[in-house]
C-alpha cells in the first residue's frame, strides 16, 4: 500500500493536546534537576499551565474533526469530550496535591511528569480508532499510574498498592493484547471501523467463536481497568494504599479513559454482535453494583469506602453500556462527568483531612467536622448527596439518564435492582454525613489545618460543577447527545 | 412571576440569606426566619383569592416553562383545591415552628433555621408540582433538611431515627422513580396534566399487567410516607426523636405528602389497579386505625403516643381515599388538614412541656394543670379535637370518611369507628395522667404557664380547630370540586367494569355531599 508517510499538517493540530502535554512533561523532568527543594510547586504550576494549554488545544481540535494519521486516531465529539474530561481531572488532581506533597516532603518533578505522561496516555485512549493505539494509550496511562500508586516509596502501604496494581494490571493488559491478536486473526483488521465492517459483511463472515473469544478477552482487559466485577478485586486495596491525591486521580482519570475505549470498541467494533455480549455486560453491571454497594457498607476506612463506592458507580455506567443505544452512550458520558466532579471533590476532602502519614483516614475521624470547618463539611455534603443521587445534583441526573436509557432498552429488572442498589448506597454515604454533623468534634477535627488554596479551588470548582450539572444538565447533555451518535 | 412562584421561592431566598449571616448572630437568624416565614404565609393567603368567587376546580396560578429539553422536563407549577390548603397548612406551620424553636434551639441556631426554610421550600414544591419529575425533585429535596433536623437537634436516639427515616423514604422513592421513567418512555412526557388528558382520550393506556406494577411502585413510595400499617415502623422513631419543630413538620405536613400523592397520582393515573387493590388497602388502613390506637394506649413516651395516634388518624385518610366516594374523599382531604392542625398542636404542646420539664416520659408529669392552667386548657381543646369531638375539626373529617366507607362496605365503617372510640380512651387517659392529680414539688419547680410567644404559636391553631369544626363551608368547596374531578378521571379510566353498587354509591354520595352543603 503506497502509504503517505508525511501526514497533513492538520493532523498535528488534531493531536496538539498530546504534543503539548508530552513537551511539558519532558520539560518538567529536565527542570526538576535545577529547581531547589523549596520551588517544587513551580513545576506543578508549569504543569497546570501546560494542561490548560492542552485543554484549549483539545477544544480547538474539535473544530477540525476527522481521522488523523491514516485513521489510527480520530477526533470527534466523543474523543473531545473524554480528552477535555481527563485533562480537567488532572488539573484538579494537581491543585489538590500541593499541600499533601509538601506535607509528606515528597514534592518533586517526577510526580508531575508521571501524571502528565499518564494523561497523555488517556488522551490517546480517548482518540484512538485502532486497537494498537488503544493498547499504547492504555499502557502509557497504566504504567505511569502504577508508579504513582507507589509514589511515597518509603511507605509500605504505597508499595503494596503499587505492586498489586502492577501485577494484576499487567495481567489484564496481556488479556487485552491477546484479544487484539484474536480479533486480528478473525477479521484481518485492527482498526475499529475495519472490524465493524468485517463483522457486518456477509462475504467475510468471521468465525463466531473466534470473535467471541476475542471479545471476551478484551472484555477482561477493559473490565479490569474500569473495576467492573468480577475483575474489581484490586480496586479497594489499591485505592486505600495509594497516596490520597493519587487515588483521587486514579479513581477518575484512567477509569474515564478506559470507559471511553470500552464504549468505542464494544459499541462500534463489536456493535454488530451486541446482542451476544449484552447478557455478560448485564450480569457484570448487576454484580458490580452489588459488590460495590454492599462492600462499602461497613468500611471504616474512608479511602476504602470510596474505593468500593467507585466500583458501584462503575456498575451504574455498565448499566448504560448494557442498554446498547445512543442515549445509553450519552448517559454514560454524562455520568462519567458527574462522577468525576463528585468523586474528585470527595477525595480532595480526604486529601485535605488526612494529615501527615495519612493519620486520619477513618470515617470516625471526621466527627464534628461541620462545626470546625463548616465550609469543608458543607461542600463535602454536596458531593455526598450527589453520590447518593439526590435531585438538583449531578449524580441524580446521571443516574436518571442511565436508568432511563436502561428502561428504553427494556432492561426493567436491571433498572429496579440498580435503583434499589442506590438506596443501599445511601446508607454508607449517610454514615459520613452523620459523623460530620451529628457527632461531637474528635481529636482529628480539633487539630485540623486551614484549607489550602489549591484544595479550596478544587472543592469549589467541583461543587459548582455538581450543582450546575444538577440544575441545568442541558449545558452538557446537549453536547453528549450530539456526540454519542458519532460513534458508529 | 405569579404569586405561587413567590410563595414557593421566598423560603429558598430565606434559606440562602440565612447562610450569609455570621453564625454568632443568632438573634438576626431567628428574626430573619420569622420574617420570611410570615411573609410567605401572608403571600400564601393571597392564593385563596381565585377560589373565593369563581367556581373552583380548574388550575390557577399556572406556570409552565421548559426546564430541560431532552428528556422533556418542565417547570410546571399550578394550584387547585387540593394543593391550596396543603400549601397554606405548610406556610402556616412554618412560622409556628420558628416561634416554638425560638428558645428551644440554642445550639447551631443558624443551621436549624436554614434547614427549616429549606424544608418549607421542598414541601410547598411537592404540593404544587404538576410535572412528575419536578414532583420527584421536591419530594427528595424535602427529605434532606428533615434528615438533618432529626439527626442534629433530636433526642438521644436521633441518629438511628434519622437514618431509618431517610432509608425508608429513599427505598420507596427509587421505585417510584423507576415507575415515572417507565411512564415517560410510554407517554413521552412527564407532564401530569398532559398524561391525564392522554389517558382520558385513550391516546395512552396501560394494560393490566403494566398498571399493577406501576401502581404498586407509586403506592409503595406513598404508603411508606403516609404511613400505611406494615410500613409505619420508621414513624414512631422519627417523631419520637425529632425536635419539636421537626415533629410538627413531619406529622402535619410530610405525612400529607404521602396522602396527597395517593390521591393526586395513584388514583387518577392507574384507576384500574387502584380499584382492584382498594379493598386490600382499605383493610390495611383499618388495621392501622385500630393497631395505632392500641399501641398508642400503652406508650410511656408522650411523643411516641402522639406518633402512634397519627398512624391511627392517617388510616382514616387512606380509608377515605380508597372508598372512591365523593364524601369519603372529601373527608379524607379534610382529615389531612385536620390532622395537620390538631396533631401539629399536640406536638407543639408536648414540646412546650418538654422544654419545661425536660422529660418525655408521661410518668414524669402529673397535676400539670395546677401550675399551668392555660397550657392545660389549650391541651384540653387540642386533645378533644384529636379525639373527634363534634364542633371541633376532626369530627367532620372522620364523619365524612366513615360515611364514605359505609357506602362501600358497611362493616368497614364499623371497624373504623372502633378506632374513634379507642382514640377517646388513650387520649383521655393520657390527659388524666398528665394534667390531673397532685403536682409534685419537683414538677411545680419546673412548670410555668404559657408565655406570650407561645400564645402566638398555639392560639391560631386552636382558632382553626373551632373554625374548621363549625364553618366547614369556608374550606370545603375547592376541595370538593377538585375531588370531584379526580374521581371523575378515575372512574373514566377504569376499563373493567367496576361493581355497579360502587358507581351508584358515587352518585348517591356526591348528591349527599351536595345536600350537606
Amino acid at each position: 500500500m503506497p502509504a503517505n508517510f508525511i501526514p497533513p499538517g492538520v493532523d498535528y493540530i488534531r493531536i496538539l493536546p498530546e504534543i503539548i502535554l508530552t513537551v511539558i512533561a519532558t520539560l518538567v523532568m529536565l527542570l526538576e534537576t535545577i529547581t531547589s527543594e523549596k520551588n517544587k510547586n513551580a513545576l506543578g504550576h508549569l504543569s497546570v499551565a501546560g494542561l490548560i494549554g492542552a485543554l484549549i488545544a483539545a477544544v480547538a481540535a474539535d473544530h477540525v474533526r476527522g481521522p488523523a494519521f491514516s485513521g489510527l486516531l480520530i477526533i470527534d465529539g466523543f474523543a473531545t469530550f473524554f480528552r477535555v474530561l481527563v485533562i480537567a481531572v488532572v488539573i484538579l488532581a494537581i491543585l489538590s496535591s500541593y499541600q499533601y506533597l509538601n506535607r509528606e516532603r515528597a514534592n518533586s518533578g517526577e510526580y508531575y511528569a508521571l501524571i502528565l505522561f499518564s494523561v497523555v496516555g488517556q488522551c490517546v485512549m480517548a482518540t484512538s480508532n485502532e486497537l494498537i493505539m488503544v493498547f499504547i494509550g492504555l499502557e502509557a496511562s497504566s504504567i505511569a499510574t502504577y508508579v504513582l500508586a507507589g509514589y511515597l516509596r518509603d511507605d509500605r502501604r504505597n508499595n503494596e498498592a503499587s505492586i498489586k496494581y502492577f501485577l494484576l494490571g499487567s495481567l489484564a493488559t496481556a488479556f487485552l493484547l491477546y484479544g487484539i491478536a484474536w480479533i486480528y486473526g478473525a477479521t484481518g483488521s485492527t482498526t475499529i471501523p475495519g472490524i465493524r465492517a468485517a463483522l457486518t459483511n456477509p462475504a467475510v463472515a468471521p468465525n463466531g467463536i473466534l470473535v467471541g473469544i476475542a471479545a471476551a478477552l478484551m472484555f477482561v482487559g477493559f473490565a479490569f481497568k474500569v473495576s467492573a466485577a468480577p475483575f474489581q478485586i484490586w480496586a479497594p486495596d489499591v485505592y486505600q494504599g495509594a497516596p490520597a491525591p493519587v487515588t483521587l486521580f486514579m479513581s477518575v482519570g484512567p477509569k474515564a479513559a478506559a470507559f471511553a475505549i470500552f464504549l468505542r470498541v464494544f459499541m462500534t467494533a463489536f456493535g454488530p454482535v451486541s446482542n451476544r455480549w449484552e447478557p455478560f455486560v448485564w450480569a457484570s453491571a448487576l454484580l458490580t453494583m452489588i459488590i460495590g454497594n454492599f462492600g462499602a457498607l461497613s468500611q471504616p476506612n474512608i479511602k476504602r469506602l470510596l474505593g468500593y463506592s467507585a466500583i458501584a458507580h462503575a456498575g451504574y455506567i455498565m448499566v448504560a453500556i448494557a442498554a446498547r443505544s445512543e442515549i445509553g452512550i450519552a448517559a454514560a458520558m454524562f455520568y462519567l462527568a458527574a462522577y468525576a466532579l463528585m468523586n474528585i471533590g470527595a477525595f480532595a476532602v480526604v486529601t485535605h483531612f488526612a494529615r501527615q502519614g495519612e493519620k486520619y483516614v477513618n470515617v470516625g475521624d471526621l466527627a464534628g467536622l461541620a462545626w470546625k470547618q463548616p465550609l469543608t463539611a458543607g461542600l463535602f455534603s454536596i458531593f455526598l448527596v450527589s453520590l447518593i443521587g439526590v435531585p438538583l445534583t449531578a449524580g441524580f441526573f446521571g443516574k436518571f439518564y442511565i436508568f432511563r436509557a436502561a428502561l428504553d432498552a427494556n432492561l426493567i429488572w436491571l433498572t429496579i435492582l440498580g435503583l434499589l442498589n442506590s438506596a443501599v448506597a445511601a446508607f454508607y454515604y449517610l454514615r459520613i454525613l452523620v459523623v460530620m454533623y451529628m457527632r461531637e468534634p474528635s481529636a482529628a477535627t480539633e487539630s485540623i489545618e486551614p484549607l489550602s488554596a489549591g484544595v479550596k479551588t478544587t472543592l469549589w470548582a467541583c461543587a459548582l460543577g455538581t450543582l450546575v450539572l444538577g440544575i441545568f444538565p442541558s449545558v452538557l447533555l446537549d453536547f453528549v447527545n450530539r456526540s454519542s451518535g458519532l460513534l458508529r | 412571576m405569579n404569586l405561587l412562584n413567590a410563595v414557593l421561592f421566598l423560603p429558598l431566598i430565606g434559606f440562602i440569606l440565612t447562610l450569609f449571616i455570621p453564625k454568632e448572630r443568632t438573634g438576626a437568624v431567628r428574626v430573619l426566619a420569622l420574617v420570611i416565614s410570615l411573609l410567605t404565609f401572608i403571600a400564601s393567603l393571597g392564593l385563596i383569592a381565585p377560589f373565593w368567587f369563581r367556581s373552583p376546580g380548574a388550575y390557577v396560578f399556572e406556570t409552565n416553562l421548559s426546564w430541560i429539553d431532552n428528556p422533556a422536563i418542565r417547570y410546571h407549577v399550578a394550584l387547585d383545591g387540593l394543593s391550596l390548603w396543603l400549601i397554606i397548612l405548610t406556610t402556616l406551620l412554618t412560622p409556628v415552628c420558628v416561634l416554638i424553636s425560638w428558645r428551644g434551639i440554642d445550639r447551631r441556631v443558624k443551621e436549624f433555621f436554614a434547614f427549616l426554610l429549606l424544608l418549607e421550600f421542598g414541601l410547598i414544591g411537592v404540593f404544587c408540582s404538576f410535572d412528575l419529575f419536578l414532583f420527584y425533585v421536591f419530594w427528595e429535596i424535602s427529605l434532606v433538611p428533615m434528615y438533618f433536623l432529626i439527626g442534629i437537634w433530636g433526642h438521644e436516639r436521633r441518629i438511628y431515627a434519622a437514618v431509618k427515616f431517610f432509608l425508608f423514604t429513599m427505598t420507596g422513592s427509587v421505585l417510584m422513580l423507576a415507575a415515572m421513567i417507565y411512564l415517560y418512555t410510554r407517554a413521552g412526557t412527564f407532564d401530569y396534566t398532559t398524561i391525564i388528558s392522554m389517558l382520558q382520550t385513550g391516546r395512552l393506556s396501560f394494560s393490566g399487567a403494566e398498571q399493577l406494577p406501576l401502581f404498586l411502585a407509586f403506592f409503595l413510595a406513598f404508603a411508606i410516607k403516609v404511613p400505611i400499617f406494615p410500613l409505619h415502623t420508621w414513624l414512631p422513631d422519627a417523631h419520637g426523636e425529632a425536635p419539636t419543630a421537626g415533629s410538627i413538620m413531619l406529622a402535619s405536613v410530610m405525612l400529607k405528602m404521602g396522602c396527597y400523592g395517593l390521591l393526586r397520582f395513584c388514583v387518577p393515573l392507574f384507576p384500574t389497579a387502584a380499584h382492584e387493590c382498594a379493598s386490600w388497602i382499605s383493610v390495611l388502613a383499618i388495621i392501622g386505625i385500630i393497631y395505632g390506637a392500641l399501641v398508642a394506649m400503652v406508650q410511656p413516651n408522650m411523643k411516641r403516643l402522639v406518633a402512634y395516634s397519627s398512624v391511627s388518624h392517617l388510616g382514616f385518610v387512606v380509608l377515605g381515599i380508597f372508598s372512591f366516594t365523593q364524601v369519603g374523599v372529601d373527608g379524607a382531604v379534610y382529615q389531612m388538614l385536620n390532622h395537620g392542625i390538631s396533631t401539629g398542636a399536640l406536638f407543639l404542646l408536648v414540646g412546650l412541656l418538654y422544654e419545661r420539664r425536660h422529660s418525655l416520659e408521661i410518668s414524669a408529669y402529673g397535676g400539670v394543670s395546677t401550675p399551668a392552667p392555660w397550657l392545660a386548657a389549650a391541651f384540653m381543646i387540642t386533645m378533644l379535637a384529636s379525639i373527634g369531638l363534634p364542633s371541633l375539626n376532626n369530627f367532620i373529617g372522620e364523619y365524612l370518611v366513615l360515611q364514605g366507607a359505609a357506602l362501600v362496605h358497611f362493616s368497614w365503617a364499623v371497624w373504623a369507628a372502633i378506632g374513634v372510640i379507642l382514640s377517646a380512651c388513650y387520649m383521655l387517659w393520657f390527659y388524666q395522667r398528665m394534667f390531673f392529680g397532685k403536682a409534685t414539688d419537683d414538677l411545680k419547680h419546673h412548670m410555668f404557664d404559657l408565655k406570650p410567644r407561645e400564645y402566638f404559636a398555639i392560639v391560631p391553631l386552636i382558632v382553626l380547630m373551632v373554625w374548621m369544626g363549625t364553618f366547614t363551608q369556608s374550606f370545603m368547596p375547592p376541595i370538593d370540586a377538585t375531588n370531584a374531578r379526580l374521581l371523575q378521571q378515575s372512574v373514566n379510566g377504569v376499563e373493567v367494569h367496576v361493581k355497579k353498587e360502587v358507581k351508584k354509591a358515587v352518585l348517591v354520595a356526591s348528591k349527599e355531599s351536595g345536600d350537606a352543603r
